[in-house]
Order: C-alpha cells, then structure tokens, then sequence
C-alpha cells in the first residue's frame, strides 16, 4: 500500500504545518456534475460556493472543478483536491457517492460532504433537501392550470428523489384535478439541453401543455416558449428569464446557508459526520415567485400548500395512499417515514407506465 | 504566388513530423485562447504539459497517466488495424460498454465465491462482449452491404441504453436501497482489477495495453496477415490480386477492435471505476478515435499519442482546479490538437511551391 503511505505522509506533512501557518484559510472544495452555467443544479451549488466566500472573506479559499464525470474521473478530481489542502470538499452529485467514500478513507484529516447519497463515513456527511415538498406545490398548480389534464415529466435517472419527486406531484395533481394523467420521459442525464428540448417537444407533441422537469438546463423552458401555450416551472434554479411565462414558478435550491454553517463547523473543529435532509422550513427547498400568469385562487392555495408543509402540519406523503399495484401503502392519516422515502422505488397508485428496470 | 502540389508519394519525413508539430500549434493556439480567457497563457500550457510529470504531486498522477492512458491505447490498436485496411469501426465506445457489462457481469455471477478463477473468466467475457457487439456490423456488411461506419456508431446508443437497464435492472447492487448502479468490484476481492504494485497504476490493463502494442507491431511488421491489412489500405485491387479475402479481413479487423474494446471496458470496470453504473462510460471509444490518428496507426505511435492524450485530460484537470480554467475550454483545446493535426497533415501529401508570376 505504498500510495496511501505517500498520501499519510503527504497529510502528515500538511498536518504539521498548520502551527507555522495558523493564519491559512480554510480550503473548501466542490465538485461540480454540470457547468456552473446550467442555470440550475450547479449554478445554485456555485452561488452556495459564492456565498461561503463573500461570508467568510479571507477565512476562506475556495476552489471547484465542474463538469467531473460520475465514474473513476471523479476519484482523481476528488483527490487532486484533497492532496492541494482542501479542509472540506462537497460533492454535488449522487454519482459521486463511491468515489467520495473512497478518497475519504484515505484522507481522514479531510472532511467530505455527499450530495444526495447514503453512505456515510466518519469524516463523510451526506446532505440533501426534500425537493418533493416543492413537487407537491408544483403539482397543485400544474393541475389547476392544465387545459389538456396531460402533464409532461422529464425525468432524469429513476433513483428514490426522482421518483419521489413524481409521486409527490402526481398525489398533489389528482388532489386539484383528478381527469390529470402524467406522461413520463426518463431522459438519463442530469444536463443535456439538446436531449432535455427532444424530451419537451415530444410531451408537447403528446398533449401535455405542463412541463415539469427533473434535469439541470433551461431548454424545456425555451422548448415550451416556442410551442406558446405550455407552462413549466424552473428546476433546482429559479430560471427567473423565463419569467412570467412559461415559468410560472419554481423550486430553488438554496445550498448557501448549509455551505456557511459546515465550512464554520470546521473552522471550529466541531464538525461531525451527520446526515442531513432539510426541507422548506429550513430554507434549503425554496419556491420561486409564483407569477400572475397563474390565477390568483390557485396561487392562494399554492401557498397555503407551501405554509401547512413549512409548519409541519401537512407531510406531502399522508395516507389513504396505495402503490402503483393497487397495495396498500400509507392508511388513512399515516405519513411516509424517512426511510421509505429514501429508498422509493415504486410508484403511487394511478400513475401508468413503469419505473424503468 | 504559393500553390500547393501533390507529391508523387507520402512524405516520410512529414508523417513523423506533423504530430509533433500539431502538438506545438496546439500549444500556441491553446495559449491564445487561454489568453484570451484571462489566464496566464504559459503557466496554463505549463500546467497542463509539467505539472502532472514534474509537479509537486507528480508521485500521484504519474500513475494516473497510466490509469487514464491504458484504455485509450488498447482500443485505439484495436480500431488502427481496421483503419489501415479501410474498415472504420466508429463505435468503440458501445463495444467498450458491452465488454464492461459482461465482464463485470460474469464477475458478479460468481459474487460472493472467493475463487481465483473469476478474474480470467470476467477478461474473456469482456473479450468475447465487445467481440460480439462488434460483429453485428461487421455480419451485417458481409451479408446486406452495409455501411459499418454508421451501424458500429449507432450501436454505441444501443448500447448506452443496455447500460442502464442493466444499472436499473439485472445488475444493480441488492444492497443499494433501490439506487441504480451494480456492486462495487473493488470490494469484491476476486473480480477486482487492483493495482498489480501499489502507488504505480500499473494495472492488468495497462499490461494488456503493453502487449496489444507489442502484438500490433508484430503482426503489421512481421505477419503475413499484417501485410494484407496494409495492402488492402493502400491498393485494394491489388490486395484481391493477392490473394487477401476482404470477407475476412472485415471479421478480422472489426473482431479485433471489438474485443479490445471490450477488454478496455472490462479493466475499466473491474478496477479505476469499480461500478457499472448508468454514467459509466466517458467516451474512452471515440477519444481513442483520435488517438489512433495522432500515433499515425502505428503501434509505437499509439502508444506515445495515448500518454499524450492522457496527459491533457490530467493536466487539463489540474489547470481547472488550479487556475480556474472552464471544462469546455479545456475540451476545445483537445479537439483543436485533432483540428491541427488534420490541417497539418496536408503537408504529408502535399509540398508548397512557391510560383514565380510570370511577367506579363
């Protein structure tokens, strides 16, 4: 194992440096599954990085590396940061999952943050937010406004969030209009703007005039904009220049105040390995400024909706709820637990066609 | 006046010079486009040609050189033998999935026996995979006429979407909480394709690579088989005077490429990326591509434009760490180095007259 004793060495090296230089910034990291210019998914993780370094100034330094493939490229991008200083590296994305593990056992002193995923470490946290309680808004509103009661989906890979995502606005869907039917793309990939307009166009052209999105770019919004009478809602990003229309609204992803509080942490030495899953109460799932091409009643209920699920009153996931098979899920006045949620892999009742497998 | 004239044959000279000088226009153009994007255009050709060979932490990617380097150069010998007989296999990329997907498949099948024959039997399987992927053009040209450029390459669709149903479906990890993406071969002693010493990247792909090199040159060099492959590139009529039987020779060079391609993908898998997974190729089958064309379809020349090609993504890495530089400017500088070795390449055939105009 010569490596990992060259890396030690490495670490022990940068470890018994720090007394002669206690004044170094603290070296965040992040690596990134898009181009920070998707005006999504990563742009909103960049503006978190962003936000660390106009908090903290000269405390910290941060670096990132975007568009790192999820696979074995993604291990040596990790570890080039890592053996370079960095204190705390975040990685935005669920394909970096392995490799994140991989490379945190052989920096110990490092601390890494998974985006998404479920394997932990002791200097490996994972974090998410719970995107399907915006779905859930979203849903409400798609199926108030639709004139076709077709809704079009592009889904990206069929993991637990994707999935969840779907169910939460299916179940909001049918609550609000319950002649809606979900056609679903599974489009596999997270940013690909020419397979994200093929997979718009082609719900358009199957009747949905609502699209909703579970990939990175702002080419089904432009997709819906030149087919005129079709809304969407912006994803992970606020896509605000497709405001007011077709964007009629849309989940933000705000990762800036988590950034802040872990890079603190480690500046503190207080940093622990933790799972984290926040939702609209913590800030971390926001929804876009619903726009006046939406009528105002809808909008009423929308954020009555966001309301009830910020204050813990309402949970999107509450029973009389049964699987896609017609089995019994979640009795009446019985909420998901966490756990189920995690790992979804099926299907609510109504929803026709099958998760692919 | 300048005027460009046909040689009556191929320069020698500028078929070994045109690589490296397109290298060098790389270097000049790449560095005015750094420039322009506001970086300092030296320390960024610096870092991506010095830094992983002499930098600080050349100790780690060094041996990533080779990691990122051994599957290159297997499929790029593979595809050069069917270039030099004018049978372009365009869809590495497919047979290099397919050969992963049964390589780690087969290993998987054995999971959890702790038994030393797993490794060999997952290297046939891939083998024979990318093998199999590749005959389906190379039957369908024998028996219907088809064109194999767009049949290997619309394969590679094919199969990136066999990749995810086998990532969603058949070989997703029952451990994984329903998330796609097989078991993990480096937790899997028996399939996994470790480091032979540790801290080299001295993999078993990268020997595989060594030998293909070795074999390639071989057999062009000293085999009567080589020799019609050559021949065939050059005249065809004459090679069928020859006694070369095309039929053949288009399962030879399409089997050929197919199975290290799908060797290339089995390695990959079993060793640097661990995990069938629905993003589990990079595009190793069309970069290969270039490769094979920037070492002139020698061996010794893939062999060097392979580590070359290895050193820009590493160093092109570090430069997007290091200074900031965007990813698609780092891609751009890649494809300009097949862009000028293309452009540069005219002077092989061509030589520059300079035309005295005539009094009038």
């Amino acid at each position: 194992m010569r490596l990992e004793k060259i890396l030690a060495g490495a670490i022990l090296a940068a470890g018994l440096a720090v007394p002669a230089a206690a004044q170094d910034p603290t070296k965040v990291g992040f690596i990134y599954v898009g181009p920070i210019g998707d005006g999504g998914w990563t742009y909103e993780h960049d503006k978190g990085r962003l936000a660390v370094e106009e908090h903290f100034g000269d405390k910290v330094e941060t670096v990132f590396q975007e568009s790192v493939p999820e696979g074995a490229d993604a291990e040596r991008a990790i570890t080039q940061m890592a053996l370079r200083g960095a204190d705390l590296i975040f990685t935005t994305s669920f394909g970096f999952m392995e490799p994140t593990i991989t490379v945190a056992k052989k920096f110990p002193d490092v601390k890494f943050e998974h985006a998404t995923g479920f394997k932990t470490a002791d200097n490996v946290s994972t974090y998410s937010a719970r995107f399907y309680e915006g779905r859930a808004i979203q849903g409400h509103i798609a199926a108030s406004m639709t004139e076709s009661n077709v809704i079009g989906y592009i889904a990206s890979y069929p993991i637990p969030e994707v999935i969840r995502g779907i169910n939460a606005a299916y179940i909001h869907a049918r609550k609000a209009n319950p002649d809606v039917e979900f056609k679903i793309i599974w489009a596999y990939t997270w940013f690909d703007p020419a397979k994200e307009a093929d997979a718009a166009t082609a719900l358009i052209e199957q009747g949905a005039d609502v699209i909703l999105q579970h990939t990175d770019s702002t080419a089904p919004q432009a997709a819906a904009e030149k087919a005129g009478d079709v809304i969407t809602f912006g994803q992970a990003s606020d896509m605000a220049e497709y405001k007011p229309y077709p964007r009629v609204s849309s989940i933000i992803d705000n990762w800036a105040p988590y950034y802040i509080e872990r890079t603190q942490d480690v500046m503190d030495g207080t940093w622990e390995s933790q799972q984290v899953w926040h939702g609209i109460n913590e800030g971390m799932v926001e929804i876009g400024e619903i726009t006046d091409a939406v009528p105002e009643d809808v909008k009423t209920q929308a954020l009555a909706l966001k309301a009830e699920i910020a204050s813990g009153d309402y949970h999107p996931f509450t029973g009389p709820l049964n699987k896609q098979d017609g089995s019994a899920w979640l009795a009446e006045g019985e909420t998901a637990d966490d756990g189920t949620l995690l790992g979804m892999d099926f299907y609510v009742e109504g929803i026709s066609g099958k998760i692919p497998q | 006046m300048l005027k460009l004239e046909q040689r009556p044959e191929p320069s020698r000279l500028w078929t070994y010079l045109t690589p490296p000088l397109a290298v060098a226009v790389t270097m000049i153009a790449g560095g005015a486009l750094f420039a322009l994007l506001g970086k300092n255009p030296v320390e960024a050709i610096a870092t991506i040609f010095w830094e992983p060979l002499f930098g600080e932490f050349a100790f780690y990617y060094g041996p990533q050189l080779l990691v990122k380097g051994a599957p290159l150069i297997l499929i790029a010998i593979g595809l050069s033998l069917g270039f030099r007989a004018g049978i372009w296999n365009i869809g590495a990329e497919g047979q290099y999935i397919v050969g992963a997907i049964t390589g780690a498949g087969a290993g998987l099948a054995f999971y959890p026996a702790d038994l030393w024959v797993v490794f060999p039997v997952m290297v046939v399987a891939g083998a024979a995979g990318g093998w199999a992927w590749a005959m389906i053009p190379a039957l369908l040209k024998l028996r219907f006429g088809t064109n194999e450029i767009l049949v290997s390459l619309m394969l590679v669709y094919v199969a990136e979407q066999l990749l995810a149903a086998m990532s969603l479906g058949l070989l997703k990890n029952p451990d994984g909480f329903g998330f796609p993406g097989s078991r993990n071969l480096q937790q899997y002693a028996p399939a996994h394709n470790a480091e032979l010493v540790a801290g080299t990247g001295m993999h078993w792909g990268v020997v595989a690579a060594l030998i293909a090199v070795i074999f390639a040159y071989v057999l062009l060099n000293r085999h009567v088989l080589g020799y019609h492959i050559r021949l065939t590139g050059q005249a065809p009529r004459a090679a069928r005077f020859a006694g070369v039987r095309p039929k053949r020779l288009v399962l030879f060079c399409l089997g050929m490429s197919g199975a290290l391609a799908g060797l290339a993908g089995m390695f990959e898998v079993s060793g640097p990326a661990g995990q069938i997974s629905i993003d589990f190729n990079v595009g190793y089958g069309f970069t290969a591509i270039i490769v094979a064309f920037l070492g002139r379809l020698h061996p010794v020349g893939i062999l060097l434009a392979g580590l070359l090609m290895a050193l820009t993504y590493i160093g092109g890495e570090i430069a997007q760490s290091n200074l900031g530089l965007p990813a698609a400017a780092i891609q751009v500088f890649q494809g300009m180095l097949l862009f000028f070795l293309l452009a540069v390449d005219l002077f092989t055939n061509f030589r520059i007259r300079v035309i005295r105009p005539e009094t009038a």
